[in-house]
């Protein structure tokens, strides 16, 4: 462990991916310049738009995908420059893990949910064998609220909510210190997210763990995170406290986001602003126009002409706009 | 269960998993596991009963007629065909078009479901594409034919709620000017409340409730109902006031009691285990499947 505890968990510095576009020398710039800090044991949601790059940043922190540009401080340590592949052997590798949305796709079908959990354990823990990998193991399976009963059984035979519990148990067994969820609860119903949800909770304030959230859902991420990120084709354009963004949102994209949320009991149709205008295209996007220009109802010819950066509205509240309400 | 679905109207299913919504779908397409067999009932669509017909008959629906959305996007597109070249194929296959009109019609439904840059995506793999734009494909092939009837598994779980705005507008302009009839499938009860005129909740392959949806979310009487709602997060509500639904779908496979939610349910009595199960019209177009509906 670093012993610097005051230096962020997390440290990842103009973040950028770009994929080629098949059959021309165009890119698709998935993460532009991507700069944000995650606290030990903080919760963070990462919102924004399906397509925006949510995905892509967090599999570049997972480290399951490599960057075109920029730096991944992970406790201090450079892991950016570490090769995709060769991190899946690094001890770093055990303290960042990802749980994924479709349980069902991410497990290995032939693997019992015993080899689930104990696959990382085997791989890169301290307990890689016999009966010291059985207790591992059942601790997990507890601390998950998985019955050992089921741990024989393989994904077909479990629910879907139980089947998430497995995929859960699988990112915790080797105690990270940072759990990125991606969409971890879409796939599941109302009543077996609540169960996870609740889960999630509880193992956070148990292990300590810093959570980054990825999600739609955005009463679920106000739900579970202190902090949010906003991301519009791939750039952060807001950044504060979960009540800040919620409330007292800066951005023009997150104050059309918010009031989008469908509620309950509340009439049909009922009306609400809609973004009109075409989006920006994410293949080589102008490095100097805003990337929400043309939908935004606050742009102006500046926005056409220079690319806004993140700047304070107030000591933790940051967003990028030149029209940013305060 | 029966529900029926008129032209130009949107008719929610909602429940949890495990409780017949996405089976019952599939039923209606006509494409369930051949392991798997309507035992009786009719799905009557247009005149013709999908169940008794024939699978040509079915087929030369589906596509044209009927088009469906599936749960899961990634998995219901070909990895190894360009998204473009799949719409293509739907156009060719079902839309009697001129062959020169084809592309850029396919084109333009990309665009619609707001593909940005539609023209240079035309060529991506499914797996070059974000979850919820593969989603927006297959949005854009169940559309592509102006179907009479849409039936919509989990339509947008993985859009952003912009997107999904911008998503069920699309639809409801269908409804509008080609009339199709849409039946949604999905645990989003704010979703189901904002975009159905009529939802049908169902629980371990029963219908249990089905009212106008206003109505249904403002007056549940069902206890199951009520728990549904309580379980799905609000705005600015903290995961202390999320309370799951106790107990679990009872296994299908066995004998099964009456009323189907008797073991969940906290307000039962004896008089819950003599069939057949009521159902009580509560409302214009209220029925609650429940001895003892809950007052609200
Ligand atoms: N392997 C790849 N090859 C080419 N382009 C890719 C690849 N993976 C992602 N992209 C592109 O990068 C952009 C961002 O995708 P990403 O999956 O990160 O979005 P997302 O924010 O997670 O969206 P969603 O909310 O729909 O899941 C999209 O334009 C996508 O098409
Ligand atoms: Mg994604």
């Amino acid at each position: 462990m670093n012993a610097d505890t005051r230096a962020p968990l997390l440290d990842v510095r103009a973040l950028t991916k770009y994929f080629p576009l098949r059959g021309t020398t165009a890119r698709v710039h998935a993460v532009d310049d991507v700069t944000f800090a995650i606290a030990r044991g903080e919760s963070v949601g990462l919102v924004g738009e399906s397509g925006c790059g949510k995905s892509t940043l967090v599999k570049l922190i997972a480290r399951v995908l490599d960057p075109t540009d920029g730096r991944i401080y992970f406790d201090g340590a450079d892991v950016g420059t570490i090769p995709a592949e060769r991190f899946a052997r690094v001890p770093a590798r055990a303290r960042i893990q990802m749980v994924f949305q479709d349980p069902a796709d991410s497990l290995n079908p032939r693997f019992t949910a015993f080899d689930t959990i104990a696959d990382p354990l085997r791989r890169l823990g301290t307990a890689p064998t016999g009966q010291s990998l059985r207790t591992r193991v059942a601790e997990v399976a507890e601390l998950v609220g998985l019955p050992r009963a089921l741990l024989g059984r393989y994904p077909h035979q479990l629910s879907g909510g139980q089947q998430q519990r497995v995929g859960i148990g699988r990112a915790i067994a080797l105690r990270p210190s940072l759990l990125i969820l991606d969409e971890p609860t879409s796939a599941l119903d109302v009543s077996v997210q609540a169960v996870i949800l609740h889960l999630l909770a509880d193992l956070r304030e148990r292990l300590g763990m810093a959570y980054l959230f990825v999600s739609h859902d955005l009463n679920v991420v106000r739900m579970v995170t202190e902090r949010v990120l906003v991301m519009y084709l791939g750039r952060i354009v807001e950044s504060g406290p979960a009540a800040a963004i919620f409330d007292a949102a800066a951005h023009p994209y997150t104050r059309a986001l918010v009031p989008a949320i469908p509620v309950l009991g509340s009439a049909r149709h009922r009306e609400r602003v809609r973004l009109s205008g075409e989006p920006r295209s994410p293949v080589d996007p102008s490095p100097t126009t805003c990337r929400f220009f043309g939908r935004c109802p606050d742009g102006f010819e500046r926005c056409e002409r220079e690319m806004p950066v993140l700047a304070h509205i107030t000591d933790d509240h940051e967003a990028a706009c030149f029209a940013a309400r305060r | 269960m029966s529900f029926t679905v008129a032209k130009g109207e949107t008719v929610g299913i909602v429940g949890e998993s495990g409780s017949g919504k996405s089976v019952t779908a599939l039923a209606i397409m006509g494409i369930l596991h051949p392991a798997a067999r309507v035992t009786s009932g009719r799905a009557v669509f247009g005149g013709l009963d999908l169940v008794a017909a024939s699978e040509s008959q079915r087929r030369e629906y589906r596509g044209r007629e009927l088009s469906m959305i599936f749960q899961n996007p990634r998995a219901a597109l070909n990895p190894i065909r360009t998204v473009g070249r799949q719409i293509c194929d739907v156009l060719l296959r079902h839309a009697n078009l001129p062959r020169v009109q084809v592309r850029p019609r396919a084109m333009e439904l990309l665009a619609r479901v707001q593909i940005p840059d539609a023209a240079r995506r035309f060529d991506a793999y499914p797996f070059e594409l974000s979850g919820g734009m593969c989603q927006r494909v297959m949005i854009a092939l169940a559309i592509a034919c102006a179907p009479a009837l849409i039936v919509a598994d989990e339509p947008t779980t993985g859009l952003d709620v912009t997107t999904q705005a911008g998503i069920l507008d699309l639809l409801d302009e269908l409804r509008r000017t080609t009339r199709t009839a849409t039946i949604v499938i999905t645990h989003d009860l704010g979703l189901a409340a904002e975009r159905c005129d009529r939802i049908v909740v169902m629980h371990a392959g029963h219908v249990v409730e089905t009212a106008p949806a206003h109505r249904l979310f403002t007056h549940p009487r069902h206890p199951y109902t009520a728990r549904l709602i309580a379980s799905t997060p609000r705005p600015g509500a903290k995961l202390t006031e999320l309370t799951p639904i106790t107990g679990a779908v009872p296994d299908l496979r066995g004998a099964l009691p009456v009323c189907r939610y008797r073991s969940r349910c906290d307000r039962g009595t004896d008089a819950c285990d003599e069939a057949p199960l009521p159902r009580i019209a509560v409302d214009d177009g209220h029925v609650v499947a429940c001895r003892f509906p809950a007052l609200t």
